[in-house]
């Protein structure tokens, strides 16, 4: 059954959460995440799961591998300060080959920075974050209802690679508050986890471990963990797009800057500027392969970010030689207006 | 003949890549007894630290988890709040519990979580090479402290097992020694208490074992068992400094 809610976006990522039978929370204060821990503090009570505030993010991201190793579907949320601190986890956790889903509502840095929006943690997100070569799936939402849908499709997306998946919101996108519908959902067809710790009872002992000394032992892991990498970038690709058949110029944008560069689009095409949009969904795997093909076609990209310029990058690695790729920037403190990203698709149209 | 002495189940049949004269293979023999005394080796979920002790899992017969450095605590707690009728337990050293630990010790055994923490406090970083431990001794010599521990410069000691008795949430605290047959028998009590009390639903335990590291002391093992009762255990007094109420000492 279909049910409509008006509600801030932190609250429906939690709803999300304990839709997808998430019943352990381990996380620990911090604007502008707060209503996902209030949220789950009492909702997971209502379900026999277990809520903990723990004494640091560097406590809950252990908490969450610990859950994790046990078979839990479980979860953590911060914002970017808290994920600089749980970096250490987040990269045992993808060595141990662990599930889980990691929220960042992101806010400005660097330092203490602000509680404003941002989207300055871009790099840490997709690039691992942590020490060691690996990846974490990322997910942007850019409305409240994606908050909601991308947290489900977050822990199945966790589970079938055993890798944890990060949902990569703001400070805007938690706290505004706007329609979402509640649909039914019904977990993807999952691996068995035959892999988890529970005692080894008629069965041989198991280990969850990310630490490999014998010879050749850890180039075959991180082989072995680049195969998930390169399945995620073949089967889990998305993103959005719109306005492209007559573009003559495409931005590109996630999250909040995807939002408003919507209305500055409409205001685009009112003043008869052929302007597309191209909203990567999966910042990893990046959608590089539709981007190309994108810039066979639009020889002129613009690309926006609440930050001094991070998925631009990946842009122009996408499109290689094929397009010219423009940035406009508006780094944390607010979020941009449209009007002023009308300007600045002015500027290179 | 009737065998009257053998290796725990628990503990796999393969040689201990410890130093020798080090104390860590007989305080996996301890934890061992006592998974196999009440019969726990396949509700048991062992988490490692690291350091010398992240080896716990190629010795154990039993699920076990490696946690980041300092982190078993929080690790564990993961675990037993979602299998909350099988036993875990963390082994961590010194350098891990003591120092980049602190922080998820002390908030694990306040929260009162039913695990059972192992101890090994050899007063020194053993696998990286001997450096100043936060449980070192004032004056002793360490690859970071060469002129011995000065308290100006590094502060004291850290009595562990005192220091987590003080709080609410510490159901049993006790710190025993492995230099001598008689202080090897307490220690082996004492572990299997700590066991006991979690399975008894009382809460967080607490084992430090005085343990000897004689490569990085620069001594013998005899020499190193000496140290343990002329400079160790009269600065880390041994004994229970907390125990459940209503339990007798078993």
């Amino acid at each position: 059954m279909e049910k409509r809610l008006f509600i801030k976006g932190n609250e429906a990522l939690a709803r999300g959460a304990i839709k997808a039978g998430c019943r352990y929370y381990f996380g620990y204060p911090i604007t502008p995440q707060n209503e996902i821990p209030e949220y789950l503090s009492h909702a997971l009570t209502k379900v026999e799961g277990c809520f903990i505030q723990a004494e640091s993010e560097v406590a809950s991201i252990n908490m969450l591998l610990g859950a994790s190793a046990a078979g839990a579907r479980a979860m953590t949320s911060s914002s970017s300060p808290g994920i600089s601190l749980m970096q250490e986890g987040i990269s045992y956790m993808a060595g141990s080959e662990l599930p889980a889903v990691i929220v960042n509502i992101m806010r400005s840095g660097p330092g203490l920075g602000g509680i404003s929006a941002s989207q300055g943690d871009y790099f840490q997100a997709t690039r691992g974050g942590g020490h060691g070569d690996y990846r974490t799936i990322v997910l942007a939402p850019h409305s409240v209802q994606e908050m909601h849908d991308l947290t489900l499709l977050a822990f199945d997306l966790a589970d079938k690679y055993r890798n944890p998946a990060l949902i990569l919101g703001d400070a805007v996108l938690g706290q505004m508050q706007e329609t979402m519908v509640e649909r039914p959902y019904h977990a993807e067809e999952l691996p068995p986890k035959d892999w988890t710790l529970s005692g080894a009872s008629g069965r041989k002992p198991r280990l969850v471990k990310s630490l490999y000394l014998k010879e050749g032992e850890m180039e075959r892991h991180n082989w072995k963990l680049f195969e998930k990498y390169k399945q995620m970038k073949r089967e889990e690709v998305r993103y959005e797009v719109s306005g492209v058949e007559d573009a003559d110029l495409v931005i590109t944008a996630f999250g909040t800057t995807a939002r408003v560069s919507k209305t500055a689009i409409r205001l685009a095409r009112a003043a008869g500027l052929k302007v597309g949009l191209f909203r990567p969904i999966t910042l990893f795997p990046f959608p590089e392969e539709a981007l190309l093909q994108l810039a066979r076609r639009v020889k002129r990209f613009l690309t926006i970010e609440m930050n001094t310029g991070q998925m631009v990058e990946d842009v122009k690695l996408s499109v290689a030689r094929d397009a010219d790729v423009h940035f406009y920037g508006h780094p944390p403190g607010s979020p941009p207006v449209p009007e002023e990203l009308l300007a600045s698709i002015k500027k290179v149209y | 003949m009737k065998q009257v002495f053998k290796r725990p189940p628990s503990l796999k049949d393969v040689p201990f890549h410890f130093c020798p004269g080090c104390h860590h293979g007989t305080i996996h023999r301890l934890v061992a007894d006592a998974i196999d005394h009440y019969n726990l080796r396949e509700r048991t979920i062992g988490v490692a630290g690291v350091g010398c002790s992240v080896f716990v899992y190629e010795y154990f017969d039993i699920d076990v988890a490696e946690a980041p450095h300092g982190r078993a605590p929080a690790v564990a707690t993961g675990l037993k709040r979602v299998l909350r009728d099988r036993i875990v337990f963390t082994y961590q050293g010194d350098g891990d519990l003591a120092s980049i630990g602190m922080s998820e010790i002390v908030h694990t055994a306040n929260r009162g979580e039913n695990i059972t923490i192992i101890f090994v406090n050899n007063t020194v970083y053993g696998m990286t090479g001997g450096q100043m431990a936060p449980t070192t001794l004032l004056g002793q010599q360490t690859t970071t402290s060469p002129q011995g521990r000065d308290s100006l410069l590094a502060g004291y000691p850290i009595r562990m097992a005192e220091m987590l008795a003080t709080l609410e949430g510490t159901s049993y605290s006790v710190r025993v020694a492995l230099n001598t047959p008689a202080n090897l028998v307490k220690a082996k009590k004492a572990v299997r208490r700590a066991f006991a009390t979690q399975m008894s639903n009382l809460g967080f335990s607490f084992v430090e074992l005085l343990s000897s590291c004689p490569t990085n002391w620069g001594m013998s093992s005899l020499q190193a068992n000496e140290r343990v009762e002329k400079e160790l255990i009269p600065h880390f007094p041994l004994g229970v400094f907390k125990e459940p109420k209503g339990t007798e000492p078993l």
